[in-house]
């Protein structure tokens, strides 16, 4: 089983309240923020080394490779996905800023094109953007099926179908996809349980987590040395026009008012009764 | 002049109320260039949705029946197809609308504008504004293709009220994918309630990690939003612990809100939370940590344990209910 897993690099999110704003209003500006694997990457990443490993014997059975679009900065990012578990990356010379979702998808679709995975699993949203729409493209421009919003994963003996839940507004959908498939997961992919691939035994648990699992000392050291393929839009024939323009970025108001704190239930009360209006 | 085709979002054979955001977008674009806008009822029980959507002045309504449960790539080919001709094509930005919508528009190498929270006309183009960065950066943009597509934020854009009249409905021929071969729908479990839904309520009671059981949760969190005749929502830690179904995520992954009274009970109130519920009228905090980020948004703040405060609560809104 070969996956590959496009990742993007973002601001820091849990700091996402600090962006700036050019002061001519022409670009967000992230300066003092730390670089972070977008969130939903990395709990794709996560999804694509469960499924490509023995959890029990800690060995891998398949291979991941990343892929992402970016300037040289980006590799910094990369790294961290390879001490992760991935065997080896792909990065694309490009402005992650500029490019939008349509060229973005012309790109990964052209390296998938190339590495010919059996599964795509990527996030379903860069926190940046917000999105949504680059897996959709991917698996358009690829003729695959895409599976948004996975919660479980399981692999068929053969590999080639996947058997999955996924969350929909009205509630999680069961369904059946046949590979090679685009695959974006929600939160609860990382349950310990979510994702079987039949090597790892099915009574296996991982533990608890809210992110993707953490890079070991051994895997920082040896990410150093996995190979990065590098090449550019040119090289892999893409030439694809912006399919949207943007013109100016501004930060929200900021919510009107303080906060009162109240006392007890009963001030609580009058107060939502008597001043919001609200009860 | 634009043209708009909004696409309806069914469940169970019937309109979702998100559809008539869609709709309150192709409104106010027919008007400000004076086009005109048709909808699209597709998928399961796409005849009896089609005539609900009857009386919101569209210029028709196009039909399409497709058996089976939602896929998007079942219906994304006929969605294309429809979209031919149009200027714009618009849908909620739910799971979704997103989902289809993106899909639709990779067939027509079409751009998207997605979870848009307004639109104005400015020399004769559609503007966009769109929360980024978790809603803490606002963009404005344009989609820059002939057939634009849209998916709006049903808190930005209210529900479109009937307007009378009774649009004429056309049958379109559904078209066909190969690809949908490859996915095959079982079933979907949806959680039913009695309560309004989260994204339709006026008010919300949201509860967090701090309820720390699905019990809890349930003898606390449920019998004030009864007295309240609220929903119920959740922060994603209560809906990873299973608390809660996932789909009463609140957030950044999980749903916009905006009510008019939201309670945040055992909830800190990180930014992808806040990205979710921020734009609510009136928000009260219940947590033990006055430090708690959530304070950055709340007009009121109790700090107490929510295990002495919410039971009270529920009374002394009992209470006010009854003394009227
Ligand atoms: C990419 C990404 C997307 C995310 N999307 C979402 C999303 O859509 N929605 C979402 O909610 N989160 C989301 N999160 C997670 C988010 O970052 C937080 O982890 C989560 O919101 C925390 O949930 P919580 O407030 O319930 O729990 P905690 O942060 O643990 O807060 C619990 C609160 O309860 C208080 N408390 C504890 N005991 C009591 C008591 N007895 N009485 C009163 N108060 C008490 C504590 O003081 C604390 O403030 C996302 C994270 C990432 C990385
Ligand atoms: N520059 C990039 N390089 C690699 N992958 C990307 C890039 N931008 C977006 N993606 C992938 O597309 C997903 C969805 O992005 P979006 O539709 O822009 O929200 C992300 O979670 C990534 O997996």
């Amino acid at each position: 089983m070969k996956i590959l897993v496009p990742i993007k690099r973002v601001a820091d999110p849990n700091n996402a309240n600090k962006v700036k704003v050019a002061p001519d209003g022409s670009s967000v500006t992230s300066e003092g923020l730390e670089w972070k694997l977008n969130p939903f990457d990395e709990w794709s990443l996560e999804a694509a080394l469960r499924l490509t490993e023995n959890a029990a014997d800690k060995s891998r059975v398949g291979e991941v490779v990343l892929v992402s679009i970016g300037p040289s900065d980006a590799t910094q990012t990369i790294r961290q996905g390879l001490a992760m578990g991935a065997e080896r990356a792909i990065r694309v010379e490009g402005d992650d800023a500029q490019l939008d979702a349509w060229q973005v998808a012309n790109v990964l679709a052209a390296v998938a094109k190339k590495e010919e995975p059996d599964l795509i699993v990527m996030g379903k949203q860069v926190v940046d953007g917000d999105s949504n729409v680059v897996p959709q493209y991917v698996a358009e421009l690829l003729g695959w099926p895409a599976l948004n919003y996975a919660q479980l994963l399981k692999l068929s003996a053969d590999g080639k179908t996947i058997a999955a839940q996924r969350e929909l507004d009205t509630g999680v959908e069961t369904l059946e996809v046949d590979g090679p498939a685009v695959i974006t997961c929600a939160d609860r992919i990382l349950h310990p349980q979510a994702v079987k691939n039949g090597v790892t035994p099915d009574d296996f648990a991982y533990p608890v987590a809210e992110g993707g699992r953490y890079a070991s000392l051994k895997g920082i050291m040896q990410a150093k040395k996995k190979p990065i393929a590098e090449m550019s839009m040119a090289d892999l024939g893409v030439d694809a026009a912006a399919s949207v323009q943007y013109i100016a970025f501004e930060l929200p108001p900021a919510r009107s008012g303080n906060t009162v704190f109240v006392e007890s239930v009963d001030e609580l009360v009058q107060k939502l009764h008597t001043d919001a209006k609200v009860l | 002049m634009t043209d708009i085709l909004v696409v309806a979002e069914l469940y169970e054979g019937k309109n979702r109320k998100t559809t008539l955001s869609a709709v309150a977008f192709a409104r106010q674009v027919a008007e400000a260039t004076s086009g005109a806008f048709d909808i699209l009822s597709i998928g399961e029980g796409a005849n009896a949705a089609a005539q609900e959507l009857a009386g919101f002045g569209a210029r028709k309504i196009l039909e399409t029946e497709i058996a089976g449960g939602y896929v998007a790539e079942n219906l994304a080919a006929t969605v294309a197809g429809a979209a031919k001709g149009y200027g714009v094509v618009v849908a909620a930005g739910t799971a979704y609308g997103k989902d289809l919508l993106s899909r639709a528009a990779g067939k027509l190498a079409a751009g998207v504008a997605p979870d848009i929270s307004a639109v104005r006309v400015d020399g004769g183009e559609l503007v966009y504004t769109r929360p980024m960065y978790a809603g803490n950066v606002i963009a404005t943009m344009k989609v820059t293709t002939p057939i634009q597509f849209v998916t709006v934020r049903q808190t930005d854009f209210e529900a479109a009220a009937a307007s009378g009249g009774s649009s004429p409905i056309e049958k379109f021929a559904a078209q066909a994918d190969e690809v949908a071969k490859r996915l095959r729908f079982g079933s979907l479990e949806s959680v039913k309630s009695e309560r309004p839904e989260l994204t339709e309520a006026d008010v919300i009671v949201a509860g967090g990690r701090a309820l720390k059981s699905e019990d809890n949760f349930k003898n606390v969190i449920d019998p004030l939003a009864d007295a309240l005749g609220a929903a119920v929502g959740a922060s994603r830690a209560a809906c990873d612990a299973g608390y809660v179904a996932a789909d009463l995520q609140i957030g950044q992954t999980g749903k916009l809100v905006a009510p008019k009274l939201y309670l945040a009970i055992g909830i800190s109130g990180a930014i992808q939370h806040l990205a979710g519920m921020k734009g609510s009228k009136v928000i009260v905090a219940i947590n033990k940590d006055k430090e708690a980020p959530i304070a950055q948004v709340a007009d009121y703040f109790f700090v107490a344990d929510l295990f002495d405060a919410v039971p009270a609560l529920t009374e002394a809104v009992k209470k006010l209910a009854t003394a009227g």
